[in-house]
C-alpha cells in the first residue's frame, strides 16, 4: 500500500510507515467505509479551490472551519433579536450544546418576529390555513373537531380562572 | 416568483419572493417543474433543526429546466432538463473527491459536520430550496444530471433523494447473500431500502411501521414481511424470536428523529428537544441486530445528541454506518435500475399538489392523512 504523501511531519509526529507491521493487513474491501470512500482520488487537505463567492450578506461561520467554504446560501440574513442571538451562538463550536441551544432559542424568537413583521405590513397571518386546516377538514374532520374542542375547553378553563380571580 | 415560506413550527405558506440570481460563476438558475416534500422536511416543519429561519424556502428534491448558467458552467445550457441531487457539492474537495458528495467542505459555512443541502436551514448552508418556481443551484457543473429522454419526470424527481437514500441505506448495511435485513420505517426511504436490500442479495426483508397503509404498500412493493410495531409486545423480542434467537444480520433506521412508539423519547426528543429527536427506532435497530452485525442509519437526527444504548453497540461488537446519501455517486447505477425496471420510483407518489397549496400538502404528509406516501408539489402549473 502506498505511503500517504505528507509535508514534513512535526518532530514528535509518528510516521505510520515506520511503525512495525504498518499496513500488512490493509485490504480495501475490509475498509468499513467501503464503498462510500474512494480514496484513490483523494487530494488530501489541499485541493484546488473553487472561485470564492462574494457577498454583502452576513454569513455566520462555524469556528471549526480553517477558512470559509467557497460557496454558501444567502437566504434570510440574521436580523433583529434572533439575529443577535444567532451571532452570539457562533462563538461556540458545533461540539458545544450552548451553540445549538442558542440557535434553537433564536428560532423561537424568530417566529414571534415573523408575526410582528406580518402585522407591520398590515397582514394578519392566517394561521389555520398555514397549518393546513383545509387538508385537516377534508381528511381528518374528527381530529379537527377534537382539536377545536380541546382548545375551547382550555379557553373556558382559563376564562373561568380569570373570572374567579376577579371576584 | 412564488415560493414556499416557513413561518414557524407547523406553519408554512406561499409568498412572492425575489427571483434567485447567479451569485457565483458556477451557479445555475433552475425553473422548477416538480418538487417533493420529504420526511427530512418534516424535521424542519416540526421546528427540530437549529437555525431554521422564518422566511426560508424549503425543498431539496426537485427537477426542472435550466433557465440561466454562470460563466464557469460549461456542461449545461439554458433549456436543458435536469434532476438536481439534494447535496450541494463542489466536486473537488477532500471529501467530494472520495465520492462523499453528501459531505462537501466547500458548501456550508455554518457547520463542518453537515454538507450543503438545498432548503435545509442555515445549519445546512442557508440555501433557499426548490419548493418554489425558481431556485439557485450552486456548483451546477457537478450536481445536476440531464434527464434522459426515456425517463418520466416523476421518476427523475425521486432520483434526487429517495431512491439514492434507500439504496445507500442497503449498501451501507453491507448486506451479504442470504442476510436477514430489518428496516424501521415504511416511509418512502424505508420502502426504497426494502426494494434495494434485495438487489444486494438479502435473504429476508422485514419492515416495521405503525401505519398499516404504508405496510400494505411495502409488502407488495419491496416485497417485504411487514409488522405493525404497535401490535407486537416488544419489537426486539419479536425480532429475536423470528431469527432463532440471534437477531437480524443488519438493521436499517429509516425513521430518524420523528420516531413514534416511546413516550420517554417523544417527551425528551420531540416535545422538550432535550435530545436531538426521538431515537427509539435506532434503539430498536441496535438491540434487534445480531452480535457482530451492522446498523445502517439514514434517518436524520439533530446535531446535539441522543439517548441510544451505546453500551450494547460495544458489547455486541456492532458496526454503525451512516450518512447523507451521496446522490451523485450513485446516480449512474440507479438510472440503469430504473431503465431496467428493477426500481419503479413513481409508484410511490400518492399526491400531486399545486405549489399554492403547500400548507395543506405539508399537513397531509406530516399527519399521514389520506393514504399519503409521497407528495409532489407542482409549481408553474407543471410546465
Ligand atoms: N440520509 C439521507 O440522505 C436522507 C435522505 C432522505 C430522508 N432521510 C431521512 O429518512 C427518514 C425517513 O424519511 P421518509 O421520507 O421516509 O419519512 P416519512 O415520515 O414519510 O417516513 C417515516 C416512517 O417511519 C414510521 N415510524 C415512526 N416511528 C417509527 C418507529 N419507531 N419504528 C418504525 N417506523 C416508525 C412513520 O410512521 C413513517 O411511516 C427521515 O428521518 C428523513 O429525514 C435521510
Ligand atoms: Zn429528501
Ligand atoms: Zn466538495
Amino acid at each position: 500500500m502506498a505511503v500517504p504523501a505528507r509535508r514534513p511531519a512535526a518532530p514528535n509526529r509518528i510516521v505510520p510507515a515506520e511503525v512495525l507491521g504498518w499496513g500488512v493487513d490493509a485490504e480495501p474491501d475490509n475498509d468499513p467505509t467501503w464503498p462510500m470512500r474512494d480514496r484513490a482520488g483523494d487530494p488530501g487537505p489541499h485541493w484546488p479551490r473553487p472561485a470564492l463567492q462574494r457577498t454583502e450578506v452576513k454569513i455566520l461561520q462555524s469556528i471549526e472551519y480553517a477558512r470559509r467554504p467557497a460557496v454558501f446560501g444567502t437566504a434570510v440574513p440574521p436580523r433583529g433579536l434572533s439575529g443577535v442571538v444567532r451571532r452570539a451562538a457562533f462563538r461556540w463550536s458545533e461540539s458545544s450544546w450552548l451553540h445549538w441551544l442558542l440557535l434553537m432559542g433564536a428560532d423561537r424568537v424568530n417566529v414571534i418576529e415573523g408575526v410582528a413583521d406580518d402585522l407591520a405590513k398590515a397582514r394578519i397571518p392566517n394561521i389555520p390555513a398555514e397549518m393546513g386546516a383545509r387538508a385537516e377538514w377534508a381528511h381528518n374532520r374528527g381530529g379537527l373537531f377534537r382539536k377545536i374542542a380541546v382548545a375551547g375547553a382550555a379557553a373556558a378553563v382559563i376564562a373561568a380562572a380569570i373570572r374567579r380571580r376577579r371576584v | 416568483m412564488l415560493a414556499m415560506d416557513y413561518r414557524g413550527p407547523y406553519r408554512v405558506r406561499t409568498t412572492d419572493k425575489p427571483m434567485p440570481r447567479v451569485e457565483h460563476p458556477r451557479d445555475a438558475i433552475v425553473r422548477v417543474t416538480r418538487s417533493c416534500i420529504c420526511g427530512s422536511d418534516l424535521h424542519l416543519y416540526h421546528g427540530m433543526v437549529p437555525d431554521t429561519r422564518v422566511g426560508m424556502t424549503f425543498g431539496h428534491e426537485f427537477c426542472g429546466v435550466i433557465e440561466e448558467v454562470g460563466a464557469e458552467v460549461e456542461n449545461l445550457k439554458a433549456g436543458d432538463t435536469v434532476l438536481v441531487p439534494f447535496n450541494i457539492a463542489c466536486g473537488q474537495c477532500h471529501f467530494c473527491r472520495q465520492g462523499l458528495y453528501g459531505n462537501c467542505h466547500e458548501a456550508n459555512p455554518a457547520a463542518t459536520a453537515v454538507g450543503g443541502i438545498y432548503g435545509y436551514s442555515h445549519t445546512a448552508g442557508g440555501y433557499d430550496g426548490g419548493q418554489a418556481e425558481y431556485v439557485r443551484v450552486p456548483y451546477a457543473d457537478v450536481g445536476p444530471v440531464k434527464i434522459p429522454d426515456w425517463m418520466d419526470a416523476d421518476d427523475a424527481v425521486l432520483l434526487t433523494d429517495v431512491v439514492p437514500t434507500g439504496y445507500q441505506a442497503a449498501e451501507m448495511a453491507g448486506i451479504q447473500r442470504g442476510d436477514t435485513v430489518v428496516i424501521f420505517g415504511a416511509g418512502p426511504i424505508g420502502i426504497m431500502a426494502a426494494r434495494c436490500a434485495w438487489l444486494f442479495g438479502a435473504g429476508r426483508v422485514i419492515v416495521f411501521d405503525h401505519l398499516d397503509y404504508r405496510l400494505d404498500f411495502v409488502r407488495q412493493y419491496g416485497p417485504a414481511e411487514v409488522y405493525n410495531f404497535r401490535e407486537v409486545d416488544d419489537v426486539v423480542v419479536f425480532m429475536k424470536k423470528t431469527t432463532d434467537g440471534l437477531g437480524a444480520d443488519v438493521a436499517i433506521d429509516a425513521v430518524g428523529g420523528d420516531a413514534k412508539g416511546n413516550a420517554l423519547h417523544t417527551l425528551f426528543g420531540v416535545k422538550l428537544k432535550a435530545e436531538a429527536g426521538s431515537a427509539i427506532a435506532l434503539h430498536w435497530a441496535i438491540n434487534s441486530v445480531k452480535k457482530g452485525g451492522i446498523v445502517s442509519i439514514v434517518g436524520v437526527y439533530g446535531p446535539t445528541g441522543n439517548m441510544v444504548p451505546i453500551g450494547n453497540v460495544l458489547n455486541k461488537g456492532l458496526t454503525i454506518r451512516a450518512n447523507q446519501a451521496s446522490v451523485k455517486r450513485l446516480l449512474p447505477r440507479l438510472i440503469e435500475h430504473v431503465r431496467e425496471g428493477r426500481i419503479d420510483p413513481k409508484a410511490m407518489i400518492t399526491h400531486r399538489v399545486p405549489l399554492e397549496e403547500v400548507a395543506d400538502a405539508y399537513h397531509l404528509f406530516a399527519a399521514k392523512l389520506d393514504g399519503c406516501i409521497k407528495p409532489v408539489l407542482i409549481p408553474n402549473g407543471g410546465r
